[in-house]
């Protein structure tokens, strides 16, 4: 994400940025310790679904912001993917004006108390912090940025919307136009908050009865709340941002419905919703899910009230879920929620190759999650009545690195060996759903099934359609999502003040 | 919208609801299905869409009460609303004019039949339906059915009506006298299995629409997944409708037994509340 150090420098000039910065020497700043996120025990919260974290108090935010130098040059901004002004809102922090941080914050990131929580921030912001180079852990830049935008939410709880970002300059003359976001997940969250600063009338088309995507269905409760997530959208409504449930576009509506509806520009955030399979031996066994199904039983359809709520979910004891990303983590971590005795990563390759946050493989191990790396299933093997018992597993080493760059696991010889196990969660990542790019005549589709886009404006290869998340990059995180939406919306406001530009 | 227009029983157990989905009316084609929810705290369940018509702006969805979900849905009455609705989910029946046509439905599978063999008929092929039922009452829509096919064959399981026995000695009948050029057979899961049997020593190609257990119904779970011909399939975005010969139709019959147990507890525990 281009940086626009004029702006960060305006605002690092101001009167008060200088006074701050005075008050205490970096050699002091520098000395303080790193600040601790405050944390449920293990074994308390393995008991239920309540957020792990729980967030920094007054006191500790202010001194944690304190250690930020506020650099001249803050590389932190060029390792975020929508370029926060990172030491703008901290240092809004260490004075004191907590609402100003987080309106800092608003003004380039529609959901900053969903980032604070699930943006991986130790290879983002956090990765590029110049205590690295002092050879100290950097400033828990993600840790504030949750503690900003929960003073916020709590005001807002109490006021109203009136902490609402300002309108953009400019935003009455695209005032009347009407534009469309496709699926409700952080992709089109962002675009549509963008869209709507610039006065454009947007509405949210999602195909399942709840709003946010995988903010909903996948990621978990005790990672993300639902009722932050469920406060980012009301903020939305409050500035205008009008939704629609039940609409799967493809399907209820197409573009050419919508067009003659009136919009007149698109941004198609419909999510890499396809699980995918190993397809091996006895993979369609009773107890086998894929992990976007464990996760939407739980989250979404709140199979862990049972049978106070309607949907099921098989409760098992001996639990292995395969995959080591952030799903296969949020999926081991619902098993022992649910009751696991026994609850397996089952991984490929090496932890080091591992690409779920540090934070949540650390939090799966003190919740008592086994880890079973290098290994691989070959086999499921089931009951009489095909329910899953056993699954037959190999030992993998590391060979020459692949494509990714990450070394290629390799099976060993003769290493087969049966694990006991009656529930599997397949987590090996998940591929574009193919509803939305079907239904479109004329839009480029790659041979993966994500959809070509300009990697600068987000454009597809239809004008005026624009696109950005997992259907483009396949499998990514929130924030490159909502990156990706953001870009899209400064894109689009550009090509329609083209098209039809304000009398 | 998702307000109940007319709600009706097709016999003890099975209601038929005219619900207000102008969207989903003018989009539908025989063979496609909704998903729907009762309330904040029911189940997301596949629905065949029974019948459509686009000037009201109605769908009907005809549902057999065999648990919570179906039980809460038959209890709703017109002026009550159904809190969501979405779709049309699924591809459509490929209709095309064949020769003959032979339409099998046992039990409610006949309300997805219906616009299935009505669209065939209109396509131009003779029309032969053979409905299976248990007993008499439990037979639906075969006045329906009636209307429009050349022939209608009714088998009941205890012989009350029709001609007595399983449905694929009705088929079996017209497949020995005449040809048949495509056979579509929609039921339980073993109904299906028994008449991709006998059509495949006729040698009649034959699709089934499968019902599986679904939670999205937008290919983003997969809980649905059946083997057609070796390959797992999606039965929300790759069917409901597949060649009938290739099913593994034992598989299917299994991964439907999943929750059978937590099925029985809700259902008490729901009846419970009820009396």
């Amino acid at each position: 994400m281009a940086v626009d150090f004029q702006d960060l420098s305006a605002d690092r000039g101001q009167k008060w940025r200088e006074e701050l910065r005075a008050a205490l020497a970096a050699r002091e700043r520098s000395a303080l310790p790193r600040v601790k996120m405050p944390e449920l025990a293990p074994a308390e919260r393995i008991k239920g679904f309540r957020e792990v974290n729980s967030g920094l108090s007054e006191e500790m935010a202010v001194r944690e912001a304190k250690r930020c130098l506020d650099c001249i040059t803050p590389s932190c901004v060029s390792g975020c993917p929508v370029g926060i002004n990172i030491p703008g809102f901290i240092k809004r922090i260490e004075a004191g004006d907590f609402l100003a941080a987080a309106r800092k914050l608003k003004e380039t990131n529609a959901l900053p108390a969903v980032c604070g929580r699930v943006c991986p921030q130790e290879v983002q912001c956090e990765s590029k912090c110049v205590y690295h180079k002092m050879k100290k852990p950097p400033v828990a830049v993600g840790y504030l940025e949750r503690f900003a935008s929960d003073c916020e939410r709590s005001e807002r709880s109490e006021r109203g919307a009136a902490g609402a970002a300002a309108p953009a300059p400019g935003a009455e003359a695209a005032a009347g136009c009407r534009v469309a976001a496709i699926g409700s997940g952080p992709a089109s969250l962002t675009f549509a908050g963008q869209m709507a600063r610039f006065g454009y009338r947007v509405t949210v088309f999602e195909a399942l009865h709840e709003l946010a995507g995988v903010l909903s269905y996948g990621i978990p409760e005790f990672r993300l709340p639902k009722s932050i997530v469920r406060s980012e959208i009301a903020y939305l409504e409050a500035i205008g941002v009008a939704f629609e449930r039940n609409v799967i576009v493809g399907k209820t509506l197409s573009i050419d419905d919508m067009k003659r509806q009136g919009f007149q520009g698109f941004f198609i955030g419909s999510g890499a919703g396809l699980p995918k399979f190993m397809h091996i031996p006895g993979e369609n066994a009773i107890g086998i899910y894929s992990s976007n199904e464990y996760l939407t039983r739980v989250n979404l359809m709140r199979a862990y009230q049972f049978p106070e709520y309607d949907t099921p979910i098989v409760r098992g004891r001996r639990v292995a879920v395969i995959g080591g990303g952030n799903t296969a983590m949020d999926s081991v971590r619902t098993a022992i929620r649910l009751g696991a005795e026994k609850a397996m990563i089952v991984y490929r390759r090496s932890e080091e190759e591992m690409p779920a946050r540090i934070e949540e493989v650390h939090h799966a191990k003190e919740e008592g999650v086994e880890f079973l790396n290098l290994t691989n299933p070959v086999e499921y093997v089931a009951d009489a009545s095909g329910r899953v018992k056993q699954m037959r597993v190999q030992k993998m080493e590391l060979g020459a690195a692949d494509d990714s760059g990450r070394r290629r696991p390799v099976a060993i010889d003769g290493s087969e060996y049966l694990i006991d196990v009656d529930t599997v969660v397949v987590g090996v990542g998940t591929d574009p759903n193919p509803l939305i790019p079907r239904s479109i005549p004329g839009l480029e589709v790659s041979k993966w099934g994500t959809i070509v886009v300009d990697e600068e404006t987000m454009g597809t290869s239809l004008p005026g359609v624009y696109a950005g998340g997992d259907i483009v990059r396949g499998g990514a995180t929130v924030i490159l999502a909502m990156g990706d939406g953001k870009k899209a919306a400064e894109a689009l406001c550009d090509f329609l003040s083209r098209e039809s530009p304000p009398a | 919208m998702n307000s109940i227009i007319e709600k009706t029983f097709l016999s003890e157990n099975v209601a038929r609801l005219v619900v207000e989905a102008p969207l989903i009316a003018q989009k539908q084609h025989p063979g496609q299905f909704v998903i729907v929810r009762t309330d904040e705290k029911g189940e997301r369940i596949p629905l065949t869409i029974a019948d459509a018509d686009k000037e009201r702006g109605t769908i009907t969805l005809i549902v057999q009460r065999v648990g919570t979900s179906s039980h809460k849905i038959s209890l709703l009455n017109a002026g009550g609303r159904l809190l969501d609705v979405s779709g049309p989910l699924g591809r459509p029946t490929h209709v095309e004019k064949k020769g003959t046509v032979l339409a099998c439905g046992g039990g409610v599978g006949i309300a997805p039949l219906y616009p299935i063999a009505r669209a065939f008929k209109e396509a131009g092929n003779r029309l032969v339906a053979v409905l299976g039922a248990r007993t008499r009452e439990l037979l639906i829509l075969e006045r329906e059915m009636g209307a429009f096919a050349d022939e209608t064959i009714v088998m009941t399981d205890d012989g009350s009506y029709g001609k007595k026995g399983v449905i694929t000695i009705g088929i079996e009948e017209v497949l020995r006298r005449e040809p048949v050029h495509l056979a579509v057979a929609i039921g339980p899961a073993v109904m299906m299995k028994f008449v991709a049997l006998l059509t495949k020593r006729y040698s009649v190609p034959t699709i089934a629409s499968l019902n599986t257990i679904m939670v999205d119904g937008t290919g983003m779970c997969g809980a649905c997944r059946v083997s057609v011909g070796g390959k797992t399939r999606f039965v929300c975005v790759d069917g409901p409708e597949f060649d009938a010969h290739e099913i593994d139709y034992d598989e299917m019959i299994q991964r439907l037994s999943t929750y059978r147990s937590e099925e029985k507890e809700s259902y008490d525990a729901y009846l419970g509340t009820l009396s």
